[in-house]
């Protein structure tokens, strides 16, 4: 346990000293979804119909973003070798790192999905709504993005490959989870959304780190 | 009756590699390599490049499963592989954090005993090849593992940083640990057993139909 919390601990310590990524991701989220107002034209009905949609969608590609390093660069410079040696298995190394990639990018996608809410006009009361959804959502899209990226490890163009493991994938949680968050605007219970997601979620909470420890393994034999 | 005194058992090996073969591909790297490995030995691993050196310490290691015979292991390990694993941006200390907090060495004494003190806060980009694999070999006195896996030590170090090197094996030999070193440079080691590993490259490629 103490091996498992000091990986997680040496992940966010990283993160913090390059703190570029973090916010490389952060602002390709909030520039994505600005886009969606220029091209769809400024009408407020329109956008707040769309907004928990285009949320939704801008979070899925955002997470995708530092999926490519989350094993890659460990793998280049030899750290892998060694985070597979510190006496943890390789599912829990895995999980470690996807926990890791939560907390610096799904974390802080789900608090700058609240200005981009409110600028595409999302009510004040569906806000909690969607961010619940984004929550559990994100998630999602660590686990399963950690599983697509250990996977693709050592393979040539990864960084091409790993979008087209990822995005068939998660297209459940982006049914889901989207609608949890448009129950409010039609004034339905968010719970069979909810239920859903979190079913997906503790379906892939022990699947995805085992299959992602076999890709690890696999990578640095 | 008095009590007996517990049998005594004979020193179990560190380390016990039985007729490990690997396979790369369909090319046979490693033919029944088997070698023991006591506390306070330290073998050699010698043969060509391409002899499978790396592959059998990978093996050793546990990062690769052998395709034949056992390894049996009864200590932890420490690796140095023939990369470095240090995060340019960071500093030395923020390197060596993990291992570190995993092992039970002082970061103080191992910096000192290496000669990184002075080095210590510098981010890992700033650092020569030398200084950084001696900041990859302080990993391994961090970790406090009886059985050491060198994979080349001493590539890029100076006369004095192999000296200096050499004193800390020494020195862990001599408190029961054992390890298996890589090198085409002569260490100055006393008593190192070695095992040379022959190239097979030229053996007729193993067709598994």
């Amino acid at each position: 346990m103490t091996a498992f919390l000091a990986l997680i601990d040496r992940d966010l310590r990283m993160a913090y000293r390059f703190g570029a990524d973090t916010l490389a991701s952060l602002l390709f989220f909030i520039l994505c979804g600005s886009l969606f107002p220029l091209a769809l034209g400024p009408s407020p009905d329109l956008l707040r119909h769309m907004g928990p949609g285009i949320v939704w969608v801008c979070a899925l590609l955002a997470s995708l973003l530092p999926l490519d390093r989350l094993f890659g660069s460990e793998l280049e410079d030899g750290s892998l070798d060694l985070l597979m040696l510190t006496g943890l298995p390789a599912y829990a190394v895995a999980f470690a790192k996807m926990i890791a990639h939560w907390l610096t990018t799904g974390l802080p996608l789900l608090i700058a999905a609240i200005p981009l809410g409110i600028m595409l006009g999302v009510k004040g009361g569906e806000l909690p709504l969607l961010l619940l959804g984004l929550m559990l959502g994100t998630m999602c899209l660590s686990l399963l993005g950690g599983m697509a990226a250990s996977v693709v490890l050592g393979a040539r163009r990864g960084g091409v490959l790993l979008p087209l493991l990822v995005l068939p994938l998660a297209t459940p949680v982006l049914i889901f989870g989207a609608a949890s968050s448009y129950a409010g605007q039609l004034g339905a219970s968010p719970a069979a959304g909810f239920d859903l997601l979190g079913a997906c979620l503790l379906a892939m909470l022990p699947l995805c780190p085992l299959a992602a420890g076999q890709g690890l393994k696999a990578a640095v034999s | 009756m008095p009590p007996q005194p517990p049998p005594s058992t004979p020193a179990l090996p560190l380390l016990d590699v039985r007729d490990v073969t690997v396979f790369r591909g369909d090319r046979l790297v490693l033919d029944s390599v088997s070698l023991s490995l006591f506390a306070g030995d330290a073998m050699i691993l010698t043969g060509p490049n391409g002899a499978g050196k790396s592959t059998l310490l990978r093996t050793i290691s546990g990062l690769r499963k052998p395709d034949g015979g056992t390894v049996e292991r009864q200590t932890e390990l420490a690796w140095l592989g023939h990369q470095d694993a240090l995060k340019p941006g960071m500093s030395l200390t923020q390197n060596l954090a993990l291992a570190a907090k995993l092992g039970q060495g002082q970061m103080n004494e191992v910096l000192d005993a290496l000669d990184l003190a002075f080095l210590a806060d510098l981010p890992a980009r700033l650092l020569s090849s030398g200084q950084k694999r001696r900041a990859a070999f302080a990993r391994v006195m961090l970790s406090g593992a009886p059985l050491w896996l060198l994979d080349e030590p001493t590539v890029g170090l100076d006369v004095a940083s192999i000296e200096r090197l050499g004193a800390i094996m020494a020195a862990h030999r001599a408190k029961g640990g054992a390890m298996i070193v890589t090198t085409h440079v002569p260490l100055p080691l006393e008593n190192t057993r070695s095992h040379e590993l022959p190239s097979l490259a030229n053996v007729e490629p193993i067709w598994l139909s």
